[in-house]
């Protein structure tokens, strides 16, 4: 026995050392060697994009990806300034290259002559030229190729090219942000023209998703060398790429959709930096700040990303403004932003971001105050009854149901404190939430909704035409098309909007915008809540990642990003 | 037996069809079509640019003609097109299939040897110790959530020790067989720990009832040795109703493991065919979902014919 006894423990020990062995050869392999050289760099990102066509499917990991490997004529910068990528002048009214102009039917539309910069090449080292120009056009233009900013090219009425380099657009529109152009982004006509052979099978044909790592499909610093559908994609330096050098020889983009995952993959130096685009939501963010806040640099940026609650002006309590004053008041957003967000997300008073240029503080501002809120209640006919829910005089209880999206964590947290506070004022509040393609395929559009909390992301100071105007407003007539969603109608607003978007002056404008601005704060169509911040997670060592926020990736700048 | 199987062969085919019909219908009725989707992100789409789009992506016919043309050109070969991967669906399973067929077949395996040890070694001596230990076990591995184990391991393994990837199928341009064995560790382990319960406890219960058999015990009595009966006289025996579990479990080698997929961003069938259903990418969820379908009714036909191989009473009527 004992015998037997030594040879079993001898056997343990053989395969522990075999186990030890097999874990250090495990940990050798697990981090090569070149990984620690800053040469190459892995962003985590919770998405991943479907299509890498840059002008079929509006989605934030394509805009990501493609922020390094595509060049807009014209970005909104860290600083919210318009800037020029691949043209090399703005077109301006002062400098000559725009030119409004009279269109028969009595409206005004703009002439706006860019020049492609010189230097500029197809990763195969084809120039990029004004035959890029008219061919995205002839794709932009075409119904069947499901090109997602058909607005844009709608407007266009024609190109005029003057030479390889130089051409001119005809807009029949003239709105003070005419030289943005930021939709139009090129498609390289040598490489394309055979998918767009037959334009219906475009979508599909695309050399984007036939053969993406073929070189020429791209002319920013880099271009797409691997994609593992699904799970990675390695972007290498573009060789024909004349700009200032990035510094980084390969880029891995990895989607890994779960935060806490991704957070993990981050400790683990899976990944280097977690983007904050498609990063985690700011609750998990502050969590791991406080264990891990030290080894990374944690930057917070709030940007053009409006969370509020719309509320459905259809339904007759909600329809009277007393009503919806009260519900804002009856909510202690500022607590809310400091307790669930550390204050990190700042409290939203209209539907304007204080980083914009016509943002106003000169509106009325709404303090928790649920005595105030409780008698806007009394005075609408909402009188205090039994369980703690206000009646009005036909016995009606004022209850609504909360919808947004399900699985958000962060809006559901903030769900819970609003029914809550809101039960203090006597409104009862049931949530009922739904995946996101129910709630914004069906519940908005149909107006299927009494309260929903969500989002808008606009670009620098949009105008709210699509959200506010009264013709936006979707029904079956429309095909539910527009995003007015809570049924405004305010014949000022729609004034308002008209004369922000054709005003030159930004003086007027501002004025404009301000009283914009006034009237959504005083009429609430919504309730404002906060602006959201993304948060990038970067490694202490890496520099000059600039978060914009505004809809503009922030690897539009990925030569600027540099070790140290 | 010829007969038999062809009648359940003709009894699949039907099954499918039907299958595939109310599948389609289903996630047809889902509200919220992909053009709904664009909408909402689009504050410039107009009416004309919505009919125009669901023209397009044929979503303007009704139901009904959309699924005769799928199946139509299904029959000849010719699967569609996944609108949610810009590719033909296809290309955008097979890759997935593999990895889903790599990851599960390995916990698959693994699971299935663990529980037939342990599952013999705790119907050995019913009440004992041992029994209760493996049990405890058993239960330990049912009861974990297979998200937080993911998440344990990925943070004690890949973030605390730093000795296995955290997610992925490769690292990125290097990928050789060493770099993808090591990937699968943390997930393979995740799901073995997650299925080798149930199946111990299939395989106990089936080897107690084997071991009472009057045959064993006249084995026993011929002085047969303690890991013959079991492996030559009761394993045989006690396999038949684990088999039935067993070809049950083969679909989910297709149909892939959503959880464990996402915790480890493992591009795989369970995530594949999640986002197709929730992205309204009709083809390919009808594709993935199909195929899983088929996998686990051809696994049960094979089931049923191994019954007669491992017990000679079965007859095939």
């Amino acid at each position: 026995m004992p015998v037997r006894g030594a040879r079993r423990r001898g056997a343990g020990r053989r395969s522990a050392a075999a186990l030890g062995s097999a874990l250090a050869l495990l940990a050798a392999l697990s981090h090569p060697a070149d990984a620690a050289a800053h040469d190459m760099l892995t962003i985590g990102i919770t998405q991943f994009p479907a299509t890498l066509n840059p002008d079929i499917d509006a989605m934030a990991a394509k805009s990501y990806v493609l922020g390094m490997a595509v060049r807009p004529f014209t970005v909104y910068d860290a600083g919210w300034r318009l800037d020029c990528l691949l043209c090399t002048r703005l077109p301006t009214i002062a400098n000559g290259l725009a030119m409004p102009i009279a269109l028969k039917d009595g409206k005004k539309g703009i002439d706006l002559t860019y020049t492609i910069r010189p230097d500029a090449k197809w990763g195969d080292g084809v120039p990029v030229t004004t035959d890029d120009v008219v061919f995205t056009y002839r794709v932009g233009r075409n119904p069947q190729s499901a090109v997602t900013a058909a607005d844009l090219y709608r407007h266009i009425t024609k190109i005029d090219v003057k030479d390889k380099h130089t051409f001119t657009l005809h807009l029949d529109k003239l709105t003070f942000d005419y030289a943005a152009i930021d939709d139009f982004v090129l498609l390289p006509a040598h490489l394309e023209r055979a998918a767009f052979a037959d334009p219906a099978q475009y979508r599909i044909r695309s050399r984007y998703n036939t053969d993406p790592t073929n070189p020429g499909l791209y002319d920013g610093p880099y271009r797409i060398s691997q994609v593992a559908t699904g799970s990675y994609i390695v972007l290498t330096r573009n060789p024909y790429w004349a700009g200032p050098p990035p510094h980084f020889r390969r880029i891995t983009v990895r989607a890994i959709e779960n935060t806490a995952a991704l957070e993990a993959n981050l400790l683990s130096s899976t990944i280097d930096m977690v983007a904050g685009e498609l990063g985690p939501p700011l609750d998990e963010a502050l969590a791991f700040e406080r264990q891990h806040g030290s080894q990374f640099d944690m930057i917070y940026k709030p940007g053009l990303i409006f969370e509020h609650v719309d509320l459905n002006l259809a339904r007759p309590a909600l329809a009277d403004r007393r009503v919806r004053e009260a519900l804002l008041l009856g909510s202690d957003r500022a607590a809310i932003s400091q307790s669930l967000f550390a204050g990190r997300q700042p409290v939203a008073d209209s539907f304007m971001s204080p980083l914009d240029s016509g943002y106003t503080k000169d509106i009325p501002h709404y303090r928790y105050d649920p005595v105030k809120a409780k008698a806007l209640l009394e005075a609408a006919g909402w009188h205090a009854a039994g369980g703690g829910i206000r009646r009005n005089a036909a016995g009606q209880p004022l209850s609504f149901v909360l919808k947004t999206t399900a699985g958000d964590h962060t809006r559901e947290l903030v769900e819970q404190v609003l029914q809550s506070e809101w039960r203090q004022i006597g409104v009862d509040i049931r949530i009922k939430n739904e995946p996101a393609r129910v709630l914004f395929g069906d519940s908005l559009p149909h107006r299927d909704f009494d309260m929903a909390m969500y989002a808008w992301i606009s670009a620098p100071d949009s105008v709210p035409r699509s959200i506010f105007d009264s013709t936006e407003i979707p029904d079956a007539a429309n095909g539910y098309s527009g995003q007015n969603d809570t049924g405004f109608k305010s014949a000022e607003m729609d004034r308002l909007i008209e004369a922000t978007e054709t005003e030159l002056d930004p003086a007027k404008r501002k004025a404009l915008w301000a009283a914009m601005q006034r009237l959504y704060a005083i009429q609430l169509p919504s309730l404002p809540l906060y602006f959201r911040s993304n948060v990038f997670i970067l490694p202490k060592w890496l520099k000059g990642v600039a978060p914009t926020g505004n809809q503009y990736p922030t690897t539009l700048w990925i030569t600027d990003w540099q070790p140290q | 037996m010829i007969r038999f199987a062809a009648i359940r062969l003709i009894e699949i085919a039907v099954v499918l069809v039907l299958l595939s019909f109310a599948i389609y219908v289903l996630i047809g009725l889902m509200p919220g079509d992909p053009i709904d989707l664009m909408r909402s992100a689009d504050p410039h789409m107009t009416a004309a640019d919505i009919a125009h789009l669901k023209a397009v992506y044929g979503l303007d016919r009704p139901l009904l003609a959309r699924y005769l043309a799928w199946a139509t050109g299904a029959l000849a070969g010719n699967l569609g097109y996944s609108r949610l991967f810009a590719e033909p669906v296809l290309t955008a399973l097979l890759p997935r299939l593999g990895n889903s067929l790599v990851l599960m077949g390995s916990s698959f395996v693994l699971a299935l040897l663990i529980a037939l040890v342990l599952g013999s070694l705790a119907a050995r001596r019913p009440g004992s110790r041992l029994d209760e230990a493996i049990n405890l076990l058993c239960f330990a591995g049912v009861s974990l959530p297979t998200f937080w184990l993911a998440l344990v391991l990925i943070l004690v393994f890949a973030a605390g020790l730093g000795w296995l990837p955290a997610s992925g199928v490769a690292t990125a341009g290097i990928g050789g067989l060493g770099d993808r064995l090591r990937h699968l560790v943390l997930p393979v382990a995740t799901l073995t720990a997650a299925s080798v319960g149930g199946y111990t406890r299939y395989v106990r219960a089936a080897m107690l009832e084997a071991l009472a058999q009057d045959h064993i015990r006249t084995a026993r009595a011929k002085g047969a040795s303690e890991v013959r009966i079991i492996v030559h006289h009761a394993l045989r025996g006690a396999l038949v109703p684990v088999t039935t579990i067993l070809a049950l479990s083969f679909g989910s080698l297709v149909s892939g493991a959503l959880v464990t997929e996402t915790m480890f961003a493992y591009p795989g069938m369970g995530k594949l065919i999640f986002d197709a259903v929730m992205g309204n990418d009709y083809n390919l969820a009808l594709a993935g979902l199909l195929l899983a379908a088929v996998v686990t009714m051809a696994a049960n036909l094979a089931a049923d014919l191994a019954y007669g191989w491992l017990d000679p009473r079965v007859t095939y009527r």
